[in-house]
């Protein structure tokens, strides 16, 4: 039985049953049944369409509260680089920085400065690398476990180096435990996300063992704090927070990985549907002429992530503007230090990513022809309206539905009527027949 | 998935013959984008009945350059994907050109395709070396001013690789 972590869930309350995540989905991964959406977890990435689509706001991202930060005696907030462009531009990265540690954090350790990391790390990759293009970032969780389950023969292809957001987190536990003394269970890494595919990634992380970061908190939840905090205070820090370049904080929006990473030919490409249309590309072995593919699940990058508060157009503009201004230009980091973290091998990722046979029919490959013949059969037969009522969000999702045994012929609205039709006139023949006993005529006249 | 308590269990009725299922896909002069859709929808399909991950990558990868072809090179075709448990068949057909001279085609970087069509970026003579690649049998009739019929077969199981009923070529 499939039993893991999803951070996006239902408000069960506030679900009304109409059908707009279930068109959305790009995983055909929700049903409407008894007037309420029902994830299919096992279909489930976590890329948060449907947080997006859901005009009534029951689709939420089940991300940790603050009181969390408790548990821990020494706390690490890890802010993603898309978070900067949450803010009115006369905010600056050293500010928000800064209101961290007003609001319950020990330290702050910016996940754009392991961004550059790992942009230095998947340089030296690719420089080596010999097998088959392109290598796919491993960024967005939401791509890898898209991937897991549509395009498995390309998970070879995938960058075998932590995400950023992993990265960051051991960088500045490692970094804590040696300023402070304290051992490793007491010091706690809160990355600040943009998304719910990152508390999944956490929870159920794909490619290590056991993630290091601590907790998620969403970017809708701390960032009323911080508004708040910034309008009262500015300019107090010294020694200075913001160790990252542009480089690193222009992973927040697409296109700044690759930008970062600057290895011949890259591709960039946002948005789950835009990402599924592309990898089809490649698996029909196109595009080998592409060196690295910087796919993301979020129309725009991380800057369109579901939890942001800001629209991602103004989100990214924001980024951009804060990343003209900045002044650290030179690495924190320098070329021998990033060169000896490249060949210790400390942010290889340690597992292999599985791939996940779960849209098969049937075990047996005869009678997984059998359903597929009868799934063409049934949607042949079904109206072709796509419309949803049934809760299925296509007429051929239903015809599977149905083979599958999970839902009924009659769930068409279109195919009732017709039932129910066809049963009023018959209902109305019967009605006509007078029997020969209360007939007013001879009783032989008719038969 | 959710179960449900209302559905009256149907399970599948075993045929009496070997189960067999087919994809079809016609295929016109210039359309560019119908190659890729019928390569997506056959992989779909594949995955769906549970074929090995290479296996699906191979037959999806003829099915494209089979469209190519048909494409480039004809005035229409057709392409039919027959799946059998045992094996799964590409069959290509076309009304066209033909091809003069196959063995000269078989060979990669060879290309006939115009001008306009290389410049979209296709046509660079490893449609039908690809096709090769990727299946265990590959059959080719051609007659120059008619049209061309390519089979290609994957067998599922090294072991078992009795033919499949296909249906007539019309070539």
């Amino acid at each position: 039985m499939y039993n893991q972590f999803h951070a996006v869930r239902l408000d069960y309350e506030k679900c009304k049953g109409c059908t707009n995540c279930i068109k959305r989905c790009p995983m055909e991964a929700i049903r409407v049944h008894d007037g309420k959406a029902q994830i299919t977890q096992e279909r489930c990435i976590d890329c948060g369409e449907c947080i997006r689509v859901c005009q009534n706001h029951a689709k939420i991202a089940l991300t940790d509260t603050m009181e969390r930060l408790s548990t821990y005696k020494y706390r690490i907030a890890l802010p993603a680089p898309a978070f900067f462009g949450q803010f009115k531009n006369n905010e600056n990265i050293e500010d928000i920085l800064n209101s961290f540690f007003h609001l319950g954090f020990d330290d702050v350790f910016e996940v754009a400065l392991a961004a550059e990391v790992v942009a230095s790390i998947v340089h030296k990759y690719l420089t080596a690398y010999k097998g088959e293009k392109p290598v796919f970032s491993s960024a967005c969780p939401a791509v890898l476990r898209l991937m897991q389950i549509k395009f498995p023969e390309l998970l070879g292809q995938v960058v075998p180096i932590l995400t950023p957001m992993e990265v960051a987190a051991r960088m500045a536990k490692e970094e804590a435990q040696k300023r402070t003394g304290l051992s490793q269970k007491d010091i706690g890494a809160f990355f600040i996300s943009p998304c719910p595919a990152k508390v999944t990634e956490t929870k159920n992380p794909i490619s290590t063992k056991q993630s290091a970061v601590d907790g998620v908190i969403g970017a809708n939840l701390i960032y009323k704090d911080i508004v708040k905090y910034l309008a009262k205070n500015h300019h107090e820090t010294s020694p200075r927070l913001n160790k990252a370049t542009s480089s690193g904080i222009g992973w927040g929006y697409i296109t700044g990985e690759s930008k970062s990473i600057g290895y011949g030919t890259s591709l960039a490409v946002s948005g789950i549907h835009n990402v599924i249309s592309l990898l089809e590309e490649v698996e029909r072995g196109e595009l080998k002429d592409v060196d690295f593919m910087e796919l993301q699940a979020c129309t725009g990058g991380c800057v369109g992530g579901p939890l942001n508060i800001q629209n991602l157009f103004v989100g990214r503009v924001r980024l951009r503007h804060l990343i003209e201004k900045q002044t650290n230009q030179t690495s924190f980091y320098t070329d021998k230090e990033l060169s000896d973290i490249y060949e210790k091998g400390t942010f290889k990722s340690t597992e292999l990513i599985q791939p996940r046979t779960i849209m098969m029919l049937d075990d047996d490959v005869s009678r997984a022809l059998e359903k597929m013949e009868r799934i063409d059969q049934i949607t042949n037969n079904l109206p072709g309206l796509d419309c949803g009522a049934c809760g299925s969000p296509s007429c051929r999702a239903l015809a599977e539905d149905i083979v599958r045994e999970l839902a009924l012929e009659t769930d068409c609205v279109i195919k009732l009527r017709e039932k129910v039709k066809m049963l009023a006139e018959e209902i109305l023949d019967l009605a006509r027949i007078i029997p020969p006993s209360m007939s007013d005529t001879s009783p032989k006249k008719e038969k | 998935m959710h179960e449900r308590k209302d559905v009256v269990s149907s399970p599948c009725q075993p045929a009496a013959n070997k189960p067999q299922l087919t994809l079809r896909f016609k295929i016109d002069e210039k359309d560019f984008l119908i190659a890729g859709e019928s390569a997506s929808k056959t992989k779909k399909a594949l995955q769906q009945l549970g074929l090995k991950q290479e296996i699906v990558k191979n037959i999806a990868i003829i099915v494209y350059e089979a469209a190519m072809n048909i494409v480039i090179h004809s005035n229409h075709g057709e392409i039919k994907i027959i799946i059998a448990p045992n094996q799964v068949v590409v069959l290509s057909e076309d009304v066209g050109e033909g091809i003069p001279d196959i063995e000269l085609a078989m060979k990669e970087g060879y290309s006939t395709a115009p001008n306009e069509v290389r410049e979209m970026g296709f046509g660079a003579g490893m449609g039908l070396p690809n096709i090769k690649q990727c299946s265990n049998e590959l059959d080719i009739k051609t007659t120059v001013g008619l049209g061309t019929t390519l089979r290609a077969t994957i067998y599922l199981n090294p072991a078992d690789t009795k033919q499949v009923e296909t249906g007539t070529m019309y070539v």
